[in-house]
């Protein structure tokens, strides 16, 4: 919001330049259009028309208002968002090779291209860092997009571009060398000297977040200079590569097993929305599922706005019972994160169930019901982490082995499954070459009303390794679930109302 | 009667910048983003689709553009149930039947004819909204609460501006009013619906346009301490919380600081005064925690 504006094109000259100008401009927003498209967004020829219109009105002059206007016209929820800006900022750069600013001042360019080594002076970089220092204590957002090309433009450079393809802008390499984390003592000492009144610590209890606000402008400049090196690589390998190649999924579409820490975090956030939706869903089968009976009474009291014919008949509400669920979740390394997922998107959905009871194991089966319930002040991310300390979830060994899981279950928590109780497992059914234990889980199955299996993995990997899941999926409904998306849309066709 | 056919939008605003200074004359500070997209929504005569946390402005958006326009606002508030004869129009029975016992004696083709004729006609607000020839700003709040097929009704206002009546045929706009629809995403709205709209996230606002809606709803507050709550508030949205506090209970605070005549953020104003911007004892916790008050 607060860049400055800066026209993309250049402006015309006379008309052919102009046709040319258009015709780019319709490049680049269908170019923007299908690469959004890849990520999964549907976008319509009518979308694309009115982003088209968009443009025709807003003009070119202010990037900012572009985005904002295209957003507002191609984007309908708002998950899109940060696809749709790490887009927007490919095919509707800021400027063309090194940025304007720094080529009007060219920093010194090393001209020992080689790393400097521990303890040798490097000028380059505390100059650097001086500054970004400086702008990051005063918020100075401009300062911090200049900055964010000039480092791109001194450290992101590697290959030197002898073979095509070998070389590239790299901001890990950049920010390596930077290491702008490493001046939050820095900031914050500045900050606090300059404060108002060196009276007792922290009076003000906002300055006791001054820290997180620091971290969170650190990780904003973390974010221009990784935007600024995408745009200098997509010149070289052009906008659809790297839109395709280089650019985070929509969170609901992030592979549960590829998930990095932020990703996790990222999908964390959404459980509680998600919920909320699936929820609505889950109320709407059960409305239509009670439709049928005729309430007399009410029909009655409503014929009379027809003169006593009874034109609309009213149907009697069916309280249903609702169903039982029993979650039995692998907790290992391997796929810790999609169960963590799926347990805190059940809890979250705890009031669609008369009753929730959650098991985990790796190779014991141990009840955690309680673990999660008791979690309120805690941080929901550690909680694959706290069962794994808290729960006996593992024996002698920590390799999962499914077969004695399930026996541990069927042997000990039995009571737990009735017949009006799903019980949903979790797992990539990765069993380490041990024994399935096919009874175990076809004594489950003959108890419960139903048995889903979700497996993270696709099913091209279920035959290979130490995969027992094709074993599993000849007893139980096995599904593959690879990413948010396709779990809620698995609760909401499954789950029974 | 204008016709719609040249496209024409309502036409309240000339630029995007005119856009941000009316809106700020009536009292909304808006973000490039949001004035980007009403200009949008009031140039392209298209429908404008707010989503958002409760509480940052989305009917407050509506009511602005209204007091601009100088134009009748028409609500329609959204709830579970809601239908054609809530939201777009009924017909009269009770007068229906006593037109038809008052002419028992005449013949059944005057009656028909009569009896479904603008007079027994109740017009509810989509309707009211196309009819008339002032200014109209239609806001559809909360969507996200009514039924899936509500949403099926509003197609046919949404993209042609006009309703269809079997019995009277169909009613076009004489002017097309400016519509705004919000949501809290409870729920999808159905892709059909979408498509017809354009989209604004109306997310919380930056910290700096978060300060001056502070100071110009809470003019009495010391500018120092003004700037202290909304870095709190901000660190408090980055917390994993059950409900992050938005820019309503931002102001509520900032009403409660000036009322209780604090001068500065400290330990104990704000252990007091925490349940006004956070609604669950775990998040007044957690934040209690995070702000480590004694």
């Amino acid at each position: 919001m607060t860049t400055a504006p800066r026209p993309t094109e250049p402006g015309p000259e006379d008309t052919a330049v102009q046709d040319t100008a258009a015709q780019d401009t319709a490049a680049r927003l269908t170019g923007l259009v299908r690469a959004l498209r890849g990520h999964g967004l549907r976008i319509g020829p009518a979308e694309t028309v009115d982003a088209a219109a968009v443009l025709d009105v807003l003009g070119l002059d202010d990037r900012e208002q572009m985005r904002a206007g295209l957003a507002a016209a191609l984007l309908r929820s708002d998950g899109q968002r940060a696809v749709f800006d790490a887009s927007f900022d490919l095919f509707f750069p800021l400027g063309i090779g090194t940025p304007e600013a720094v080529r009007a001042d060219p920093p010194p360019v090393p001209e020992d291209p080689e790393p400097p080594r521990f303890g040798r002076p490097d000028p380059l970089r505390d100059d650097l860092r001086e500054r970004l220092a400086a702008a990051l204590a005063a918020d100075d957002r401009a300062a911090q997009a200049r900055l964010a090309g000039e480092v791109i433009e001194a450290f992101g450079r590697y290959g030197t571009g002898a073979t095509p393809g070998s070389d590239g802008w790299s901001a890990h390499q950049a920010l390596g060398r930077l290491s702008p984390e490493t001046l939050l003592a820095r900031i914050l000492a500045a900050l606090r000297e300059r404060g108002p009144e060196g009276g007792p610590e922290d009076a003000d209890v906002a300055d006791r977040v001054l820290a997180d606000e620091i971290r969170r402008r650190i990780q904003g400049f973390r974010g221009l200079v990784a935007t600024e090196a995408r745009r200098r690589v997509a010149e070289l390998r052009g906008a659809e590569r790297i839109a395709e190649r280089a650019l985070a999924p929509t969170t609901d579409r992030i592979d549960f097993l590829a998930a990095g820490r932020d990703q996790i975090a990222e999908l964390r956030r959404t459980v509680h929305p998600l919920a909320r939706k699936l929820a609505t869903r889950l109320a709407a089968r059960r409305r239509r599922a009670a439709r049928g009976h005729i309430d007399l009474r009410r029909t009655l009291r409503r014929s009379l706005a027809t003169g006593g014919v009874p034109l609309r008949p009213a149907y009697r509400l069916r309280r249903p019972a609702r169903p039982e669920l029993v979650l039995l979740c692998d907790v290992s390394g391997s796929v810790a994160g999609f169960a963590d997922f799926t347990m805190l998107l059940v809890r979250a959905m705890s009031e669609q169930f008369s009753k929730v009871r959650v098991f985990a194991f790796v190779n014991r089966t141990a009840e955690v019901t309680d673990l999660l319930r008791a979690d309120g002040a805690d941080d929901p991310g550690r909680l694959a982490a706290r069962i794994l300390a808290e729960a006996r979830v593992m024996g002698y060994h920590g390799n999962s082995d499914y077969g004695s899981a399930l026996a541990g279950f069927a042997e000990d928590h039995l009571d737990a499954v009735g017949p009006r109780t799903t019980v949903l497992i979790l797992g990539d059914a990765r069993n380490n070459h041990r024994d399935p234990n096919l009874p175990a889980l076809h004594r489950i199955a003959a108890r419960a009303r139903r048995v889903l299996w979700l497996n993270p993995e696709q099913p091209s990997l279920w035959t290979t390794g130490d995969s027992a899941a094709p074993a599993y999926a000849a007893v139980v409904d096995m599904h593959s679930c690879r990413n948010a998306r396709r779990l809620a849309d698995l609760i909401t066709r499954l789950l029974p109302v | 009667m204008t016709e719609n056919g040249n496209g024409d939008g309502t036409g309240f605003f000339t630029s995007v910048a005119d856009t941000v200074d009316r809106l700020a004359a009536v009292g909304y500070l808006a973000s490039t983003a949001v004035a980007t997209t009403v200009y949008l929504a009031d140039r392209l005569g298209k429908p404008l689709l707010v989503e958002g946390p409760a509480g940052v402005g989305k009917t407050e958006l509506a009511k602005a553009v209204a007091r601009i326009g100088a134009a009748r606002l028409v609500r329609l508030q959204c709830y579970e149930g809601i239908d054609e004869a809530r939201a777009l129009y009924e017909w009269n029975h009770a007068k229906q039947l006593l037109r038809i016992t008052a002419g028992r004696d005449e013949g059944w083709d005057a009656a028909r004819t009569d009896i479904f004729g603008e007079e027994f006609l109740l017009t509810r607000p989509l309707l009211t909204a196309i009819r008339g020839d002032e200014p109209t700003v239609l806001l559809i709040d909360e969507l996200d609460k009514a039924d899936v097929e509500v949403e099926a009704l509003l197609l046919e206002l949404l993209s042609d501006f006009q309703v269809t009546v079997p019995e009277l045929g169909t009613i076009t706009a004489s002017r097309r009013p400016f519509v705004l629809l919000t949501s809290n995403a409870t729920r999808e709205l159905s892709e059909a619906l979408r498509r017809r709209c354009l989209f604004l996230h109306l997310d919380y606002p930056d910290a700096e346009l978060e300060h001056r809606i502070v100071r110009l709803q809470v003019p009495g507050l010391d500018e120092t301490l003004a700037a202290s709550l909304v870095r709190v508030v901000g660190a408090l949205r980055a917390m994993e919380l059950r409900k992050a506090p938005s820019v309503a209970e931002t102001v509520d605070w900032a009403r409660t600081l000036l009322a209780l005549g604090a001068d500065t953020l400290d330990d104990a104003v704000v252990r007091d005064t925490l349940g006004v911007i956070l609604k669950h004892q775990d998040d007044v916790r957690k934040a209690a925690r995070k702000l480590t008050l004694a």
